[in-house]
């Protein structure tokens, strides 16, 4: 065979194998398409049902997002805020704002803020903080999360949005203080950015 | 070549390839503070094995050897990406969990190094039988660690087996010492260098003892 046309068919041969392969790859993902998603909007749901109990709402949490842009919530990107309501009445705002200091990096959390200002609670739901110290913040290895459900900007004031060490009325997680101080640190900025933007948040309709 | 055993033994053992060729220590050294994670991936790891080990094979005869590896590289691409859409379908949980490691199968060179070293070169059914067993032996390697580290890490086993056989499998979870607070080392990735190292090590003893054993008796039948 002469060379160039032993190159020809190699070339087919291997553009054969690409196609079919992608054929069977994109055959694969629309079967599945429908299935992936679903799972992604249970997994969604599942973490904002952790914070707004299923009962608390009559809306589709998923669905009713708007995406805000503020310094305040530690990040320069859009940031996701889910809005609950009840028989459109506003119920609570799940805002997932990030904490930029963490000891490795950002923590990525949902902070679920009810229509008075009072805190439903916190998840974090991204972190690369050290397993076995700083991990404590996810609510799955430790209970430390929850000591911020029912506070407020109120409760307590502005200086004591901080750890015990530091004079605050929060536990410091043991041996993670950086981790704890850059989560204490993003709840209270969502909270002010909250207070200031209330209306904002619940009016504008993304979806609409 | 058609010796079953030999398939069998090559893979579990005498050329495992997380022990003896110490292929794809990525994804095993990253993925196993957990038994369940590494079960996962394990089976993952076996599933591709197998698709890519009988597509090459079936193809053999008519892939020229020039244009051979960019061919292998697109039957494990295709064949990960499959078991990372599945595995996204009926798994997701704990896709998110070694999800990203999955994709990490393609660098794997275990499985393209069987597809060059064995289906290349054999029939289908064997090279079947070469990538399951390939497969089962970087698994059960990947529980070996998986175990070890999870014990000692977090003093735990079969944690978050929920995220693989659903809520009912919480009953699995032993908790093997109460108010343990974890040894971190375990956990992190020197931990699983180090319990790598230890099962390399201890495998090379076992097969001393048995060559010993072996060329004993040959000595003695000699005399």
């Amino acid at each position: 065979m002469k060379p160039g046309k032993s190159m020809l068919v190699s070339a087919s041969l291997l553009a054969a194998f690409a196609i079919g392969g992608t054929a069977i790859v994109a055959l694969t993902y629309t079967n599945t398409a429908d299935r992936v998603s679903q799972n992604k909007r249970d997994y969604t749901l599942g973490k904002l049902h952790e914070l707004i109990k299923p009962d608390q709402h009559t809306n589709d949490m998923d669905r009713d997002t708007i995406q805000v842009q503020d310094k305040m919530l530690g990040t320069k990107e859009k940031v996701l805020v889910y809005r609950a309501r009840k028989n459109n009445q506003p119920v609570a705002a799940i805002i997932q704002s990030v904490a930029p200091d963490g000891y490795s990096g950002r923590i990525e959390m949902l902070v679920a803020i009810k229509y008075g200002g009072e805190l439903a609670g916190v998840r974090v739901v991204g972190h690369r903080e050290t397993p076995g110290l700083g991990d404590a913040i996810d609510a799955r290895k430790s209970d430390w999360i929850e000591q911020f459900s029912g506070k407020s900007l109120q409760n307590p004031g502005e200086t004591a949005w901080k750890v015990n060490r530091d004079g605050g009325k929060f536990d410091q997680i043991t041996s993670a203080t950086i981790t704890s101080r850059a989560v204490i640190k993003c709840i209270h900025n969502t909270l002010k950015y909250y207070e200031l933007n209330r209306d904002y948040l619940f009016k504008k309709q993304d979806n609409e | 070549m058609s010796d079953y055993n030999k398939i069998i033994s090559d893979g579990l053992w005498k050329n495992n390839p997380a022990t003896v060729q110490l292929l794809g220590l990525c994804p095993l050294l990253a993925v196993t503070s957990t038994v369940v994670n590494a079960l996962g991936l394990g089976l993952a790891t076996i599933l591709v094995l197998v698709i890519s080990n009988i597509t090459v094979s079936l193809i053999r005869n008519i892939v020229r050897p020039e244009i051979r590896i960019p061919v292998f590289v697109l039957v494990i691409a295709s064949a990960v990406t499959i078991t990372d859409i599945i595995m996204q379908a009926f798994f997701y949980e704990l896709y998110l969990i070694i999800g990203l490691f999955i994709a990490l199968i393609t660098t794997n060179c275990a499985i393209i190094a069987r597809a060059e070293a064995f289906a290349s070169k054999n029939t289908v059914a064997d090279s079947a039988l070469d990538g399951l067993f390939m497969g089962l032996g970087f698994t059960a390697v990947l529980l070996v660690l998986g175990t070890l580290r999870e014990i000692i890490g977090f003093g735990t086993l079969f944690q978050q087996f929920d995220l693989m056989f659903g809520e009912g499998a919480q009953w699995m979870k032993i908790t093997l010492f109460d108010n343990y607070d974890g040894y971190l080392l375990a956990i992190l990735p020197p931990g699983a260098f180090i319990g790598l190292g230890l099962i390399i090590a201890i495998k090379n003893v076992i097969d001393k003892k048995r060559e010993k054993a072996v060329t004993g008796i040959l000595q003695q039948s000699a005399t």
